[in-house]
Formats: C-alpha cells, structure tokens, sequence
C-alpha cells in the first residue's frame, strides 16, 4: 500500500469518519479509489479451452501481491447482486506490478465461471480479496520440485512454474499434469514451449492419449518411478480433483514420504436440488466443527452441534441469526427458493442446506 | 456470535429438544409466544376474519412479498448507492461549510442544516433500512445488515436486538414490545399509568431533543436486568459497548472536527471551534427532532391497536401480519418527505415485510390496500400534522390519572390483579411440565 492509502486508512482518518470505514467514502469517489478493499479491473479476458478462460486484472493499490499457489476471492456484481468465487492466480509472481491473472475453467452450474467465460468485458471492475491460500511455495525453494496437477487444478501450479521459469530457477522441475484430452488442456501452447527449459513437462491424457504417449491412465506409482523420481527426497505439490488427491496422498504415505506432500482440493460441493431428504455435510467453519445434514433448519443444527448462534424471532424477520454462508446450496422453507452462491449472507432459521454447506458459525 | 438473550433461550432450548421445530410449517408463533396449552389459538383479530380466512390472508402476504423478493435487483442497487452518494455530499459539504461558517455565521447556519439533513439521511433510509438487512442480497459488505454502524449514538448490536427482534416480532403487544411508550410514556390505555406520565408531554419534549441518547438509553435495556431477564454480565457488555459508541461518536463531532478548526483561531478568534463545536451539536438535535416526529408517528396514532399477550399466544402466520398492519400508521406525503423519513411514512408496510428495501412499500401499499378492503379492515394513515395531533392528544390523555384503580399501577387492585396473573402463569407452566 502506498503512503496515501496507509494515510486514509489511518486512525485520525478512521476518527473522522466513524462509524464509516473510510473506504466507504473513498468508493463513491471511485469503485477503485478504497484504501483497503481490493478491486481490480479486468484488462483483458482469454479464451483457454473451450470452457476455460483467462481473466487478466490489474489490482488497485490496496493490493498487497500473492505468492505462486494462492487463490482469491472473485466477485462481479451482476443484476446488483456481489457473486463471488474463489479463483487460483495463474500468472508469474516474479513481477513487481500489480497484474495477474486468475484462470477459471467453467463449470456448468457455475454462475460466476459462466460469466467470466461468456459475459466479462475488459474494463469491468471486480471485488478481490488479498491472496489467501498455504499451497505456496516456500522462500528458499529446492533444487529438485515434483508438480502434479490434475484438469483446471492446473491454475495455481502454472503460477509456481512461471514464477520459477521467471526468476531463472537452477534446479530440475518435473511437471506431470493430467488431462482428459489435449483439447481439454490449458495453456497448451506455452506446455509445449516449456520443454525446452529445465522443466521436465508429462502431460497425460486420461482419455484420449497421445499415440506415442510414454505414461497413459490415471496417476500411479510406476508414473513416478519411469520419470526417475524419487518421492522421499522431492518436495511435491498436487492440485486437482479429490481423486487424484487421495491416490496420491495414499500412494505417498505407503511409502513413507508424506512429509514432501503439499495439497491443494479443487472442491465443488455436492449440490443435489431434487433431494426431498437431507444429504451432505454442514460444516461450521469458525468453530470447526460439522455435522451430517440432518434436514432442520442451519439454526437447528447449529444448535444440536452445541453452538449458540445468535437468533431472535426465529421466523426470518428479524435478521439476528444472519450470517455468512461460505459455499453450497440452501433451501428457505417458506418460498422454497435455492441459493447457491458463495459468501452470500443468510438467515440461518429459514434455511435448510441442500447438499454440502459451509457457514461462517 | 454467541449473544444469548436469556428471557427467550430457555424457552427456545426447551422447544427444540422437545419436538423438532418444523420450520418447514411455517404458520406458528414465534419461539417465546407459544402458550404452554398446546391446543390454545390466538383471538388476535377474530372480529375481522375466521382462521381459515386467516390462512388465505398470510398465504396472500407471503405471495406479495416473494413476488418483490423476485423482482429486486439492479434498480434497488442503484437506488440505495444514489442515496448514500447524496448523504455523503451532503455531510462533506456540511462539514466544509460549517468551517466556512467560522467567518459568516449564515454559512454556518447553512452547515448544520446539511449536516443534519445528512444525517436524517444516514440514520433512516441508510442506516435503519439497511440494518433491517434489506440490502443483505447484494452481498455488499459495504451496506450488510450485520456489519452495518450507524451515525448514532445507539451501538447497532443493540439497538438491532431491541428494534428488529423485539419490537418487530412483538410488535404492540404489552408487556413484550419494549416501544410502547418506551419505558417512559403513557400511550396506550392498557398501560399501567404510575405518577411520572402526569410529565407525558414535557418528558417527550426532553426525549425529542435528545432523542439519539434516548435509543441508546433504551437499547441498554436496564428495566430487563433490574427484573432479572438478562445476567449482569449481559448487562455489563450493553454498557459497554454503548460507552465505546457514544465515545467514537462525541469524539468525531465535538472533538476531532473542533480540533481542526484551531487553524482558524489566528483568523478569527479563540472561539472558532466552539462554533463548529455549536453546528455539529446543532446538526444532531435537528436529526433526533425528525426521527422522533416520524418515529412516535408509527404506533402512537389513537386509532392504532395494542394486544395482550394472552391473546396473541400460538397466533399463526396471518395473525401475525394482521397485528403488524393494525398496530402500525402510515404518513401520506410527497416522495422527498417518504425518503426522509425512511419510507416509515409506510410503517403499515415495513412492518409486514421490514426486510424489503423500503423504496418498494408505496407500490406494496397499493397490494396492501386491496387486502384491507377485501377482509375489512383498517388502514392507518394521515398527514403529519394530523398523526402529529393524534399522538400529542394521546399524550396528553394518558398522562391523567385514570379513574380506574385497576389502570393504576401502584393501587392495590392491579397489584392484586399481577399477582394472580403471575401465580396463575407459573400454574399453568407446573401443569404443562
């Protein structure tokens, strides 16, 4: 942050708008004048595959940088309402500016990966958080570096790999990524230039495999002994589907090497519209704990996983149980309408989950 | 997250592990309004409709309000973003002119007018609309129902618990709805009357000027701690946070800003911040007279309806609306006069449906009406001069000592009356147990 934004945001400022936070002025200046949110404006966007796109940002300047791995939280207001999503950043982190990149393959259901792909225009300005997120690569990074990605968890270990190309990293960097089709891949053409760096880049396509491919199918042990890895000396990273997580997560525990595991879940929860009985898993997010849907209302729940959430009328006026759900689905019991955005506030005594559900209790 | 409110959890507790709360029905009482005879149905309202028509009633309403939820969108965003542009330059240009006002004290006059209506603007179509969490769907944190601080001395927490939850839920039945009178006021005539409310009128000419302090005051809720309804540490945390508010609060408007205008002593002389010092105290009596005016205009009207507690027990959803419309007026005008007010000048409507944007209840009304005329019933509404009178007259009215002993408070007859109510109460809940 620069000296202006630290002054505006600083307590003599804060004193003289209170209660307001001063961003809160600041922004009916202009959307991208806050001293502390985070916005940025779409420069451009990139068509990857045919449901994967490339939004390029440039922050504003209460950005405060990212380290390769990390994601951001996403929001485009569309018909008044803020959506937002979580979104891997994708590109180089060597750079010293404030433009990135997150990469976002579209899911069907997805409202926002939806409209990123098909409706955002350069210009648009967009609602970030900082970068948040553990998966990131440590400051002193060694020689040798195994990064498996599996479909659009490619997004934060193409941020890693450029980085490193970037600042000219020295050691060896295996890069095994799993695909179900070339036509299904990201950043195909920069893959292909790689090669002729001192990254080692394996695509392998589950699908449609490449006729003189030397791996095919999913992720297996052997894949790791052909390319001549051992895995109790090199510091690996995976990002990707729960299923590739979980092979190579037991794979790496069977012989001893969990220590050099680094995970990153590309988890989409399970949201079953139809269902007349409760399926999933309420998951209290302050508090850590969850519970299996049991159907009653997120108060209810709350309540008998031995929280005290605060409520009043218990009849969805009064707006005291109000609070944030984090992701998933809920159903109000009175109008039968389902929400399925993330970090959207809800009154938790007149909504049911549907599917799994994160709250901020 | 974990505020309790110890009057209604034990209830609450008891109810959840009981049976299982089938919110799903929604047709039922409120948590703490529910009789302990199961089989007991409301009398709210039974001389204007049966409960089947009851049913079709809240049914009607339910349609009206998803119909609006359907419909928010762009259009509600823009609006409220409109208003607060229009309440921040107005206080930017309040404030600048009230420094200005340092050298021509009809600019400074000029100042705490803009400031005041600033803050009319802030504290009602802003602040109490938007802590109702009627713009909760934009997912604006900027204007989210629970993050949301006012201009006001009242800290939001509080003053939330004690308006929305409280108020709107009990709205107008004794000895629930903490409003009646607020603690302070004979209004109605099923309040006990005790010899303060002979000073009804100049009481509430004291409570207009500093009617901010007043909301503060109430949303600590002392009569609820010294009778035991919330722990001491409850209590304490009230204080607290009312302490830390109005000290943020005095701070920004009698100190920080003053402090600024020490620049201009050299040009002026020594008394240069007593006058900013002066506007700003200036600006917020302006805001709390008009909050007042409109406030007291809501519920205190005489043709208004209050109910019992007894009567209200187990009511189901129509019910529930039918005692917001009757227990609320509305105040005709011009739209600048319904966007000052906070479009509580349709009291009727915020209090059917408190967390739809408000710019939305004059064409609910037209809904609303309809409703009233086909199941005869009465619609509350008059200029403001005309509520204004109505509630000084009331006022006035209820201050007398009535001649009833059973209307006095402190006369034996209602205290023997209480008793036998208490005693009956605590039979009716050992039967129930």
């Amino acid at each position: 942050m620069g000296i202006i934004r630290t002054a505006l945001a600083s307590r003599p400022v804060r004193a003289l708008t209170s209660p307001h936070h001063p961003d809160h002025y600041l922004e009916r200046l202009h959307p991208l004048a806050t001293a502390e949110s985070v916005r940025a404006r779409v420069v451009g966007v990139r068509r990857e595959t045919g449901d994967a796109s490339t939004v390029e940002l440039r922050a504003n300047g209460a950005w405060t940088g990212f380290k390769p791995g990390q994601h951001v939280q996403f929001g485009v207001e569309v018909d008044g309402t803020r959506k937002v999503r979580v979104f891997s950043v994708s590109s180089s982190a060597a750079g010293k500016g404030r433009r990135f990149t997150v990469s976002v393959k579209a899911h069907p259901d997805g409202y926002v990966s939806q409209f990123l792909h098909h409706d955002l225009k350069p210009g648009t300005i967009v609602y970030l958080s900082q970068a948040e997120g553990e998966f990131v690569l440590p400051d002193q990074v060694p020689d040798d570096l195994l990064l498996i990605s599996g479909g659009s968890g490619i997004t934060p270990v193409m941020s890693m790999v450029r980085t490193l190309t970037e600042r000219r990293h020295t050691g060896h960097i295996t890069f095994l990524h799993y695909a179900r089709s070339r036509d299904d891949e990201m950043f195909t053409d920069e893959l292909d230039a790689l090669r002729s760096l001192n990254v080692d880049v394996v695509r392998i396509y589950t699908r449609q495999p490449a006729p003189r491919a030397e791996l095919k199918g999913r992720f297996h042990i052997d894949h790791l002994k052909h390319l001549g890895i051992d895995p109790t000396e090199t510091l690996t990273y995976v990002c990707g589907p729960a299923g590739l997580i979980a092979t190579v997560r037991d794979t790496y525990a069977e012989i001893g090497a969990s220590d050099q595991l680094r995970m990153e879940y590309f988890k989409v929860p399970s949201v079953d519209l139809d269902a007349a009985d409760a399926t999933g898993t309420l998951s209290f997010d302050t508090s850590s704990t969850e519970a299996p849907n049991s159907g009653a209302t997120i108060l209810e729940q709350a309540e008998a996983a031995g929280l005290t959430p605060e409520f009043g009328c218990r009849m969805g006026v009064c707006n005291t149980c109000a609070v944030k759900k984090l992701s998933g689905a809920v159903r109000h019991v009175v109008s039968g309408e389902v929400c399925a955005n993330t970090d959207e506030t809800i009154k938790i005594c007149v909504q049911v989950p549907v599917g799994d559900v994160a709250v901020a209790l | 997250m974990s505020k309790s409110h110890p009057r209604t959890s034990g209830a609450i507790r008891h109810r959840v592990h009981d049976r299982v709360y089938d919110a799903s029905n929604h047709n039922q009482a409120p948590a703490p309004l529910v009789s302990p005879d199961t089989d007991k149905r409301a009398t709210v309202g039974l001389s204007y409709m049966t409960y089947e028509q009851f049913d079709e009633f809240g049914n009607e309403l339910d349609e009206i309000r998803q119909r609006v939820l359907d419909d928010l969108g762009q259009a509600d965003a823009n609006y409220i973003r409109r208003v607060i542009r229009v309440q921040q330059a107005s206080e930017v240009l309040g404030r600048i002119a009230v420094f200005a006002g340092v050298f021509n004290l009809w600019v400074l006059a000029a100042g705490a007018i803009l400031l005041g209506f600033s803050k009319i603007l802030e504290n009602m179509e802003i602040g109490h609309n938007v802590m109702h969490g009627q713009y909760d769907w934009m997912n604006d944190p900027m204007i989210d129902g629970h993050r949301y601080e006012w201009d006001n001395v009242a800290p939001a927490q509080d003053w939330k618990h004690g308006h929305n939850f409280i108020h709107h839920t009990y709205t107008n039945i004794h000895g629930k709805d903490r409003d009646i009178g607020y603690g302070l006021l004979r209004i109605d005539e099923d309040q006990p009357w005790y010899p303060n409310h002979r000073f009804n009128l100049p009481l509430a000419f004291l409570l207009m000027l500093f009617f901010e302090w007043g909301v503060m005051y109430h949303g600590l809720e002392l009569d609820d701690y010294l009778s035991g309804g919330s722990s001491k540490e409850e209590f304490g945390s009230r204080t607290a946070r009312a302490k830390r508010k109005a000290r943020r609060q005095v701070l920004k408007d009698y100190v920080a800003y003053p402090a600024i205008a020490l620049l201009a002593i050299p040009f002026v002389g020594w008394w240069a911040p007593l006058a900013v010092i002066g506007a700003n105290f200036v600006a917020n009596v302006i805001r709390n007279i008009w909050a007042f005016l409109i406030i007291f205009c809501g519920h205190f009207p005489a043709e208004v309806e209050t109910f019992l507690e007894e009567d209200a027990e187990n009511e189901n959803r129509g019910q529930w609306y039918l005692r917001q419309l009757m227990g609320s007026a509305n105040i005709s005008g011009s739209l600048p006069f319904h966007i000052l007010s906070g479009n509580l000048s349709h009291q009727i409507e915020h209090h059917l449906f408190p967390d739809i944007p408000a710019r939305r209840y004059p064409a609910i009304s037209k809904d609303v009406k309809v409703l009233v005329e086909k199941y005869g019933l009465k619609y509350n509404t008059g200029r403001l001069s005309k509520q204004l009178l109505s509630v000084a007259h009331q006022l006035a009215k209820f201050g007398k000592k009535p001649a009833d002993p059973y209307k006095q408070g402190k006369s034996p007859e209602s205290k023997a009356l209480r008793r036998a109510k208490r005693e009956a109460k605590e039979k009716a809940l050992q039967d129930a147990a």
